[in-house]
């Protein structure tokens, strides 16, 4: 796994060198710009609406990374041919795409940690000199500690994102794989209507393949409680863990699937 | 061309774009159209669906579109028309993407009730807002609450209003001051009193713009109070004085009052000089008074 891990610290600089990170600054004018602003808007909303602000733009922003570098990581190489050199060195093709996944994940990862870090900085500036009384009526205290659970579940929705930009991009264009991985997160937050299909047809073959869709599909809709954290509304341990361990599931069926079809490819 | 005779040449362009922007902006108005606020997307259902998973962004969005909507109808120029006819489908929008956005419910309950020009007059529509709102949060008292004042205060119907009032009582959590303001609703209805036991509850808020709406419903009471002790005063004078036109400067020199009084705008309040009935003017801030019709300003 030696080889992996090499593959995915060249992913990371190479994320580097792309200016990847660019966006983090793009993120801190705009909440710092947002908390400045949206005082004088919101009508005392200010901390609930910069809490959405960073949550949305932290899941949003890793979204864009996941689907736009993610579509590359694989098929780029392929364009450019720099998967000959490397398949002549001692690099199994299942170690070069997970590799690739790990790499992505760590700029993901850190890429949310300096979102959240930059996100308590400001409620902690917007809390401040905030009175006593006015503070106990929100629903949840500015420097929440329960906003981590739903940037952990943030952070699990982009690796899930970014296993499926791999899986398409092992044997698909850019384009197309861009396509099918916004396709399905569009899909997957739909979700729960696959499962009520019953309710709106009457052809129990179409209500059964809309079940079955259901459990087959990602389903991108359980990874979000921003809206239950913003308002105090506490979310379980058992429901973070069950919620972890489906995406790991899925992650790791996603990624086998990659490794399958990429070590199928003739690069003769 | 050079690469720096390009760069002077794009920065004398900006220069000559600011100037002119800036020189049309001194000599040219714009036209001023007086259009209607547009809102594109109506259907909660529709709107969850298009915001994904971002429904807490996009109801702070919803939410400041129906702050922006209010402020812009109620501080409008005398020759608009106000009819505040998106602030129920902005809150509801917003109630909908985001169903535990308490204060939306509650700006509702304020405004969408408030008699025109100061709102729509639609207090059916904030008692449907908080219905929505406790269908999602039965054990809301603070829901509870502010239907009770929609009643008391919109609706004049004490008697829903009190049973309101009960039920947020009985609400685990609930503050001891709910179960006196029904028994003083259910006693009291439409008296002075009860109201401003109230307005004196809401004017407890955390929340800046309804404590002033409550301080200014107070401001309002009290005015009521001085309006009421000044027409029996006038009532009396009237009596020694049956067929003399009423007019301030009359009363003053014949010191049934001390001065032209004024309310606590400091606006002089408008005398009816054949009824001697008082009310306060309608460019005061307190204008118009409970009861008082908007248009007529008496």
């Amino acid at each position: 796994m030696n080889a992996a891990r090499f593959v995915a610290m060249a992913v990371f600089r190479e994320s580097i060198r792309d200016r990847v990170f660019y966006n983090l600054v793009l993120f801190a004018v705009l909440l710092v710009g947002a908390s400045i602003l949206i005082g004088q808007l919101t009508a005392g909303q200010d901390v609930k609406i910069i809490k959405d602000l960073g949550l949305s733009a932290t899941s949003l922003f890793g979204l864009f990374i996941s689907i736009f570098v993610g579509i590359n990581l694989v098929s780029k190489e392929v364009e450019r041919r720099s998967v000959y050199p490397l398949f002549a060195k001692p690099v199994r093709r299942a170690e070069f795409v997970v590799g690739k996944y790990a790499g992505l994940l760590l700029t993901l990862l850190v890429n949310v940690v300096v979102m959240t870090v930059a996100l308590y900085t400001v409620l902690f500036f917007l809390a401040r000199g905030v009175p006593g009384n006015i503070q106990r009526a929100w629903d949840a205290p500015a420097l929440d500690p329960a906003l981590l659970e739903a940037i952990a579940l943030i952070y699990v929705d982009l690796a899930l994102v970014t296993a499926l930009a791999v899986l398409f991009s092992t044997y698909s264009s850019p384009m197309l794989s861009a396509v099918f991985t916004l396709g399905l997160y569009v899909v997957g937050q739909f979700n729960a209507d696959l499962k009520r299909f019953d309710e709106i047809v009457s052809s129990p073959a179409a209500a059964w393949i809309g079940k079955a869709c259901y459990y087959v599909l990602p389903d991108f809709a359980r990874f979000d409680v921003k809206l239950a954290v913003v308002h105090g509304i506490p979310v379980s341990a058992g429901y973070l863990a069950w919620t972890t361990m489906y995406a790991a599931v899925y992650i790791a069926a996603l990624l086998f699937g990659a490794c399958v079809i990429f070590s199928r490819r003739d690069f003769k | 061309m050079t690469r720096a005779a390009s760069g002077v040449a794009a920065a004398a362009c900006l220069a000559a774009a600011v100037g002119l922007h800036a020189a049309q902006d001194a000599r040219v108005s714009a036209p001023v159209v007086d259009r209607p606020d547009l809102l594109y997307v109506r259907s909660p259902a529709a709107m969850r669906r298009a915001a994904l998973g971002y429904h807490g962004f996009a109801a702070d969005v919803y939410w400041i579109r129906a702050l922006q909507h209010f402020g812009r109808e109620r501080l409008a120029p005398p020759g608009h028309a106000r009819t505040y006819a998106l602030l129920y489908p902005l809150l509801d929008l917003t109630t909908s993407l985001d169903p535990y956005f308490s204060i939306a419910y509650r700006f509702g309950a304020i405004f969408l009730g408030e008699p025109y020009p100061g709102g729509p007059g639609r207090p059916d529509l904030a008692v449907a807002l908080l219905q929505k709102g406790l269908a999602e949060q039965p054990q809301k008292w603070q829901y509870m609450q502010d239907l009770g004042f929609v009643y008391y205060w919109h609706m004049r119907d004490w008697q829903t209003a009190a049973s309101w009032f009960q039920r947020a009582s009985d609400v685990p959590g609930a503050p001891s001051w709910l179960r006196p303001l029904a028994a003083v609703t259910l006693a009291e209805g439409g008296h002075r009193s009860a109201s401003r036991t109230l307005w004196q509850q809401l004017a407890q808020s955390e929340e800046a713009w309804l404590r002033d709406s409550a301080g200014l419903r107070l401001r309002q009471l009290d005015a009521m109070d001085a309006i009421d002790a000044l027409e029996s005063r006038i009532a009396r004078y009237r009596d020694g004085h049956p067929n003399e036109p009423l007019t301030w400067p009359g009363l003053v020199a014949a010191r049934v009052v001390p001065g032209v009084p004024v309310d606590s705008s400091g606006v002089p309040l408008v005398l009816d000089p054949s009824s001697g009935r008082v009310t306060v003017a309608p460019e005061s801030k307190l204008f118009p008074l409970p009861g008082q019709k908007p248009d007529s300003g008496s």
